[in-house]
Protein backbone atom coordinates (compact mmCIF):
# COMPACT_ATOMS: atom_id res chain seq x y z
CA UNK A 1 0.00 0.00 0.00
CA UNK A 2 2.69 2.46 0.93
CA UNK A 3 4.91 1.05 -1.71
CA UNK A 4 4.29 3.84 -4.13
CA UNK A 5 3.98 6.71 -1.72
CA UNK A 6 7.47 6.36 -0.34
CA UNK A 7 9.19 6.72 -3.66
CA UNK A 8 11.19 9.92 -3.60
CA UNK A 9 11.01 12.24 -6.55
CA UNK A 10 14.40 13.98 -6.09
CA UNK A 11 17.24 13.19 -8.42
CA UNK A 12 20.26 11.54 -6.88
CA UNK A 13 23.18 13.94 -6.38
CA UNK A 14 25.71 13.87 -9.13
CA UNK A 15 28.83 12.21 -7.96
CA UNK A 16 31.82 14.48 -7.72
CA UNK A 17 34.24 11.71 -7.05
CA UNK A 18 35.67 11.93 -10.55
CA UNK A 19 36.32 15.63 -10.39
CA UNK A 20 39.84 15.23 -9.06
CA UNK A 21 40.60 12.90 -11.91
CA UNK A 22 39.44 15.38 -14.47
CA UNK A 23 41.44 18.12 -12.84
CA UNK A 24 44.52 15.95 -12.77
CA UNK A 25 44.03 15.08 -16.38
CA UNK A 26 43.92 18.73 -17.36
CA UNK A 27 46.94 19.39 -15.24
CA UNK A 28 48.93 16.65 -16.90
CA UNK A 29 47.83 17.81 -20.32
CA UNK A 30 49.09 21.31 -19.75
CA UNK A 31 52.25 20.05 -18.14
CA UNK A 32 53.04 18.04 -21.23
CA UNK A 33 52.09 20.51 -23.91
CA UNK A 34 53.92 23.46 -22.43
CA UNK A 35 57.45 23.76 -23.63
CA UNK A 36 59.79 25.35 -21.22
CA UNK A 37 62.26 27.81 -22.47
CA UNK A 38 65.70 26.54 -21.79
CA UNK A 39 67.50 29.81 -21.88
CA UNK A 40 66.36 33.07 -20.44
CA UNK A 41 66.22 35.68 -23.15
CA UNK A 42 68.35 38.73 -22.50
CA UNK A 43 67.20 40.44 -25.65
CA UNK A 44 63.77 41.39 -26.90
CA UNK A 45 62.09 38.14 -27.95
CA UNK A 46 62.82 37.93 -31.66
CA UNK A 47 59.85 37.96 -33.95
CA UNK A 48 60.54 35.15 -36.38
CA UNK A 49 59.66 35.48 -40.05
CA UNK A 50 57.05 33.26 -41.65
CA UNK A 51 57.92 30.58 -44.15
CA UNK A 52 56.32 27.61 -45.90
CA UNK A 53 59.13 25.13 -46.17
CA UNK A 54 60.20 24.45 -42.63
CA UNK A 55 62.25 21.56 -41.52
CA UNK A 56 61.83 20.50 -37.94
CA UNK A 57 64.78 19.23 -35.98
CA UNK A 58 64.68 15.70 -34.83
CA UNK A 59 67.67 15.76 -32.54
CA UNK A 60 67.55 18.73 -30.29
CA UNK A 61 70.96 18.19 -28.79
CA UNK A 62 72.55 18.72 -32.19
CA UNK A 63 71.19 22.24 -32.47
CA UNK A 64 73.00 25.29 -31.18
CA UNK A 65 70.81 28.32 -31.16
CA UNK A 66 72.01 31.83 -31.80
CA UNK A 67 69.58 34.57 -30.87
CA UNK A 68 69.77 37.83 -32.74
CA UNK A 69 67.51 40.73 -31.94
CA UNK A 70 67.14 44.12 -30.40
CA UNK A 71 68.50 45.05 -27.04
CA UNK A 72 66.10 45.37 -24.13
CA UNK A 73 67.39 48.88 -23.72
CA UNK A 74 65.38 50.88 -26.27
CA UNK A 75 68.11 53.49 -26.64
CA UNK A 76 70.62 50.96 -27.83
CA UNK A 77 70.54 50.55 -31.57
CA UNK A 78 71.74 47.69 -33.68
CA UNK A 79 71.53 43.95 -33.34
CA UNK A 80 72.43 42.10 -30.20
CA UNK A 81 73.59 38.50 -30.22
CA UNK A 82 72.82 36.12 -27.40
CA UNK A 83 74.53 32.78 -26.86
CA UNK A 84 73.39 30.62 -23.98
CA UNK A 85 72.55 33.06 -21.21
CA UNK A 86 74.87 35.83 -22.17
CA UNK A 87 74.98 38.71 -24.55
CA UNK A 88 77.84 37.98 -26.86
CA UNK A 89 79.87 39.40 -29.67
CA UNK A 90 80.44 37.88 -33.08
CA UNK A 91 83.89 36.73 -32.03
CA UNK A 92 82.39 34.59 -29.24
CA UNK A 93 80.61 32.34 -31.73
CA UNK A 94 83.50 30.00 -32.33
CA UNK A 95 84.00 29.32 -28.66
CA UNK A 96 80.31 28.68 -28.27
CA UNK A 97 80.31 26.11 -31.05
CA UNK A 98 83.44 24.41 -29.71
CA UNK A 99 81.80 24.21 -26.32
CA UNK A 100 78.74 22.54 -27.79
CA UNK A 101 80.90 20.17 -29.78
CA UNK A 102 82.56 18.93 -26.65
CA UNK A 103 79.23 17.63 -25.37
CA UNK A 104 78.77 15.42 -28.40
CA UNK A 105 80.24 12.27 -29.79
CA UNK A 106 82.83 12.74 -32.46
CA UNK A 107 80.72 11.19 -35.20
CA UNK A 108 77.82 13.51 -34.43
CA UNK A 109 79.75 16.69 -35.05
CA UNK A 110 79.13 16.91 -38.82
CA UNK A 111 75.40 16.83 -38.14
CA UNK A 112 75.47 19.79 -35.82
CA UNK A 113 73.27 22.62 -36.94
CA UNK A 114 73.43 26.24 -35.99
CA UNK A 115 69.98 27.75 -35.78
CA UNK A 116 69.61 31.48 -36.27
CA UNK A 117 66.72 32.80 -34.27
CA UNK A 118 66.73 36.28 -35.57
CA UNK A 119 64.19 39.05 -35.50
CA UNK A 120 62.64 39.98 -38.84
CA UNK A 121 64.22 43.39 -38.53
CA UNK A 122 67.68 42.06 -37.80
CA UNK A 123 70.30 42.86 -40.39
CA UNK A 124 71.75 40.35 -42.81
CA UNK A 125 75.18 41.83 -42.11
CA UNK A 126 75.17 40.52 -38.56
CA UNK A 127 74.22 37.07 -39.77
CA UNK A 128 76.85 37.19 -42.49
CA UNK A 129 79.52 37.94 -39.90
CA UNK A 130 78.42 34.94 -37.87
CA UNK A 131 78.35 32.75 -40.95
CA UNK A 132 81.89 33.74 -41.82
CA UNK A 133 82.98 32.68 -38.34
CA UNK A 134 81.12 29.40 -38.69
CA UNK A 135 82.79 28.68 -41.98
CA UNK A 136 86.17 29.19 -40.40
CA UNK A 137 85.55 26.38 -37.95
CA UNK A 138 83.76 24.12 -40.39
CA UNK A 139 80.33 24.37 -38.78
CA UNK A 140 78.60 24.33 -42.12
CA UNK A 141 75.06 23.29 -41.39
CA UNK A 142 72.88 26.25 -40.65
CA UNK A 143 69.19 26.90 -40.41
CA UNK A 144 67.18 30.09 -40.52
CA UNK A 145 64.46 29.87 -37.92
CA UNK A 146 60.96 30.68 -39.09
CA UNK A 147 57.45 29.90 -38.05
CA UNK A 148 55.11 27.94 -40.25
CA UNK A 149 52.57 29.83 -42.26
CA UNK A 150 49.07 28.47 -42.24
CA UNK A 151 47.29 28.75 -45.51
CA UNK B 1 10.35 -2.86 3.60
CA UNK B 2 11.63 -1.91 0.23
CA UNK B 3 13.04 1.57 -0.15
CA UNK B 4 13.57 2.24 -3.73
CA UNK B 5 15.82 5.23 -4.24
CA UNK B 6 17.66 5.39 -7.50
CA UNK B 7 21.07 3.79 -6.98
CA UNK B 8 24.06 6.10 -7.01
CA UNK B 9 25.99 6.07 -10.22
CA UNK B 10 29.14 4.12 -9.82
CA UNK B 11 32.03 6.52 -10.27
CA UNK B 12 34.72 3.94 -9.95
CA UNK B 13 35.31 3.67 -13.64
CA UNK B 14 35.51 7.43 -14.08
CA UNK B 15 39.17 7.40 -13.15
CA UNK B 16 39.85 4.85 -15.87
CA UNK B 17 38.17 7.02 -18.45
CA UNK B 18 40.19 10.01 -17.27
CA UNK B 19 43.41 8.08 -17.59
CA UNK B 20 42.46 6.88 -21.01
CA UNK B 21 41.95 10.46 -22.13
CA UNK B 22 45.17 11.51 -20.49
CA UNK B 23 47.12 8.86 -22.33
CA UNK B 24 45.44 9.80 -25.58
CA UNK B 25 46.52 13.42 -25.21
CA UNK B 26 49.97 12.39 -24.16
CA UNK B 27 50.40 10.48 -27.36
CA UNK B 28 48.62 12.88 -29.67
CA UNK B 29 50.17 16.16 -28.59
CA UNK B 30 53.36 17.07 -30.33
CA UNK B 31 55.54 19.39 -28.46
CA UNK B 32 56.47 22.53 -30.23
CA UNK B 33 59.80 22.05 -31.93
CA UNK B 34 62.04 24.60 -33.46
CA UNK B 35 62.08 24.62 -37.20
CA UNK B 36 63.82 26.52 -39.87
CA UNK B 37 65.02 26.68 -43.42
CA UNK B 38 68.06 24.45 -43.64
CA UNK B 39 71.02 25.60 -45.72
CA UNK B 40 74.60 24.58 -46.00
CA UNK B 41 77.55 26.92 -45.99
CA UNK B 42 80.25 26.36 -48.57
CA UNK B 43 83.43 24.75 -47.38
CA UNK B 44 86.26 27.11 -46.66
CA UNK B 45 89.00 26.92 -49.22
CA UNK B 46 92.23 28.78 -49.54
CA UNK B 47 92.51 28.16 -53.21
CA UNK B 48 90.47 30.53 -55.22
CA UNK B 49 89.16 28.77 -58.23
CA UNK B 50 87.51 30.63 -60.99
CA UNK B 51 84.77 28.45 -62.25
CA UNK B 52 83.45 29.57 -65.55
CA UNK B 53 79.72 29.74 -65.51
CA UNK B 54 77.53 30.72 -68.31
CA UNK B 55 75.63 33.80 -67.36
CA UNK B 56 72.39 32.23 -68.50
CA UNK B 57 72.74 29.43 -65.95
CA UNK B 58 72.74 31.85 -63.06
CA UNK B 59 69.65 33.54 -61.75
CA UNK B 60 70.72 36.59 -59.86
CA UNK B 61 68.49 37.80 -57.10
CA UNK B 62 69.64 40.86 -55.26
CA UNK B 63 68.08 42.56 -52.27
CA UNK B 64 69.10 46.02 -51.25
CA UNK B 65 68.93 47.56 -47.83
CA UNK B 66 65.40 48.80 -48.39
CA UNK B 67 64.38 45.21 -49.08
CA UNK B 68 63.73 45.91 -52.76
CA UNK B 69 64.31 42.87 -54.90
CA UNK B 70 66.07 42.95 -58.24
CA UNK B 71 66.18 39.93 -60.54
CA UNK B 72 68.91 39.57 -63.19
CA UNK B 73 69.98 43.12 -62.53
CA UNK B 74 67.14 44.77 -64.34
CA UNK B 75 63.80 43.55 -63.17
CA UNK B 76 62.27 44.87 -59.99
CA UNK B 77 59.90 42.33 -58.53
CA UNK B 78 57.85 41.65 -55.45
CA UNK B 79 58.58 38.79 -53.13
CA UNK B 80 55.50 36.87 -54.23
CA UNK B 81 56.79 36.72 -57.82
CA UNK B 82 60.09 35.11 -56.84
CA UNK B 83 58.72 31.59 -56.68
CA UNK B 84 57.40 31.67 -60.25
CA UNK B 85 60.59 33.26 -61.58
CA UNK B 86 62.71 30.62 -59.86
CA UNK B 87 60.40 27.88 -61.08
CA UNK B 88 60.59 29.00 -64.70
CA UNK B 89 64.32 29.37 -64.47
CA UNK B 90 65.07 25.97 -62.92
CA UNK B 91 62.61 24.08 -65.05
CA UNK B 92 63.63 25.68 -68.33
CA UNK B 93 65.79 22.82 -69.60
CA UNK B 94 67.03 24.57 -72.71
CA UNK B 95 70.25 22.62 -73.13
CA UNK B 96 72.45 19.82 -71.93
CA UNK B 97 73.13 19.16 -68.27
CA UNK B 98 76.20 18.27 -66.26
CA UNK B 99 77.43 14.72 -65.64
CA UNK B 100 76.39 13.50 -69.09
CA UNK B 101 72.72 13.45 -68.32
CA UNK B 102 71.93 14.99 -71.64
CA UNK B 103 68.78 16.93 -72.18
CA UNK B 104 66.29 17.45 -69.40
CA UNK B 105 63.43 15.19 -70.42
CA UNK B 106 61.37 15.76 -67.30
CA UNK B 107 61.43 19.53 -67.51
CA UNK B 108 58.23 21.26 -68.50
CA UNK B 109 59.73 24.69 -69.04
CA UNK B 110 59.82 26.83 -72.13
CA UNK B 111 63.20 25.50 -73.36
CA UNK B 112 64.29 29.06 -73.80
CA UNK B 113 67.89 29.07 -75.05
CA UNK B 114 68.53 32.27 -73.09
CA UNK B 115 67.63 30.68 -69.75
CA UNK B 116 69.15 27.77 -67.83
CA UNK B 117 70.35 24.60 -69.61
CA UNK B 118 69.44 22.00 -67.06
CA UNK B 119 68.23 21.91 -63.45
CA UNK B 120 71.60 20.53 -62.34
CA UNK B 121 73.33 23.53 -63.89
CA UNK B 122 70.88 26.15 -62.74
CA UNK B 123 72.31 28.23 -59.95
CA UNK B 124 70.37 30.70 -57.93
CA UNK B 125 72.59 33.41 -56.63
CA UNK B 126 71.40 35.49 -53.73
CA UNK B 127 73.03 38.79 -53.13
CA UNK B 128 72.10 40.82 -50.14
CA UNK B 129 73.18 44.00 -48.51
CA UNK B 130 74.41 44.20 -44.96
CA UNK B 131 71.39 46.33 -44.20
CA UNK B 132 68.85 43.93 -45.64
CA UNK B 133 66.34 42.77 -43.08
CA UNK B 134 66.36 39.16 -42.01
CA UNK B 135 62.64 38.89 -42.76
CA UNK B 136 63.08 39.72 -46.44
CA UNK B 137 66.14 37.52 -46.66
CA UNK B 138 64.33 34.49 -45.28
CA UNK B 139 61.34 35.30 -47.47
CA UNK B 140 63.46 34.88 -50.59
CA UNK B 141 65.05 31.71 -49.30
CA UNK B 142 61.60 30.39 -48.60
CA UNK B 143 60.28 31.31 -52.04
CA UNK B 144 63.21 29.65 -53.79
CA UNK B 145 62.84 26.61 -51.56
CA UNK B 146 59.14 26.47 -52.37
CA UNK B 147 59.95 26.44 -56.09
CA UNK B 148 62.27 23.47 -55.64
CA UNK B 149 59.75 21.67 -53.49
CA UNK B 150 57.07 22.10 -56.12
CA UNK B 151 59.29 20.76 -58.89
CA UNK B 152 60.42 17.83 -56.79
CA UNK B 153 56.86 17.02 -55.85
CA UNK B 154 55.85 17.06 -59.48
CA UNK B 155 58.60 14.78 -60.72
CA UNK B 156 58.12 12.49 -57.74
CA UNK B 157 54.41 12.20 -58.50
CA UNK B 158 55.23 11.16 -62.04
CA UNK B 159 57.85 8.63 -61.05
CA UNK B 160 56.55 7.11 -57.86
CA UNK B 161 52.97 8.34 -57.62
CA UNK B 162 53.76 10.09 -54.37
CA UNK B 163 54.84 13.61 -53.63
CA UNK B 164 58.39 14.28 -52.52
CA UNK B 165 57.19 15.64 -49.21
CA UNK B 166 55.25 12.44 -48.61
CA UNK B 167 58.38 10.42 -49.31
CA UNK B 168 60.36 12.49 -46.85
CA UNK B 169 57.66 12.06 -44.25
CA UNK B 170 57.69 8.33 -44.82
CA UNK B 171 61.40 8.30 -44.14
CA UNK B 172 60.74 8.99 -40.47
CA UNK B 173 59.31 5.52 -40.01
CA UNK B 174 60.74 3.66 -42.97
CA UNK B 175 64.54 3.58 -43.00
CA UNK B 176 64.87 1.27 -45.98
CA UNK B 177 67.57 1.80 -48.56
CA UNK B 178 65.00 1.76 -51.34
CA UNK B 179 63.25 4.80 -50.01
CA UNK B 180 66.57 6.53 -49.44
CA UNK B 181 67.51 5.90 -53.05
CA UNK B 182 64.20 7.26 -54.25
CA UNK B 183 64.67 10.48 -52.31
CA UNK B 184 68.19 10.81 -53.56
CA UNK B 185 67.08 10.23 -57.14
CA UNK B 186 64.55 13.05 -56.89
CA UNK B 187 67.09 15.32 -55.25
CA UNK B 188 69.49 14.63 -58.10
CA UNK B 189 66.89 15.55 -60.68
CA UNK B 190 66.36 18.92 -59.05
CA UNK B 191 69.42 19.65 -56.91
CA UNK B 192 69.09 22.76 -54.80
CA UNK B 193 71.94 24.97 -55.85
CA UNK B 194 71.72 28.23 -54.00
CA UNK B 195 74.72 30.39 -53.66
CA UNK B 196 74.88 33.25 -51.23
CA UNK B 197 77.09 36.12 -52.16
CA UNK B 198 78.88 37.90 -49.35
CA UNK B 199 76.76 40.94 -48.53
CA UNK B 200 77.92 44.26 -49.87
CA UNK B 201 79.17 46.92 -47.54
CA UNK B 202 76.44 49.55 -47.72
Amino acid sequence: MSKFKKQKKELPPISTASLPDIVFMLLFFFMVSTTMRETELMIKPPQLPQAHAIKKFEHKNLVSTVYIGKSLNPNKKGDVIQLNDKIARVSDIQGFIFNNREKLQEEEIPFMTTLFKADIDAKVGTIADIKRNLRDIDALKISYAAVGRNE
Amino acid sequence: MARRTAPEINAGSMADIAFLLLIFFLVATTMEVDGGIARKLPQKTDVKTDIKLKEKNVLQIAINRNDDILVEGNQRVKIKDIKQIALDFIDNGGGIGNKDVGKCDYCKGKKDPKSSDHPNKAIISLKSDRGTSYGAFVGIHDAVGAAYTELRNRVSMEKYGKSFQALEKQQKSDKSQKLKDKIKAIKDLYPEIISEVEPTEN
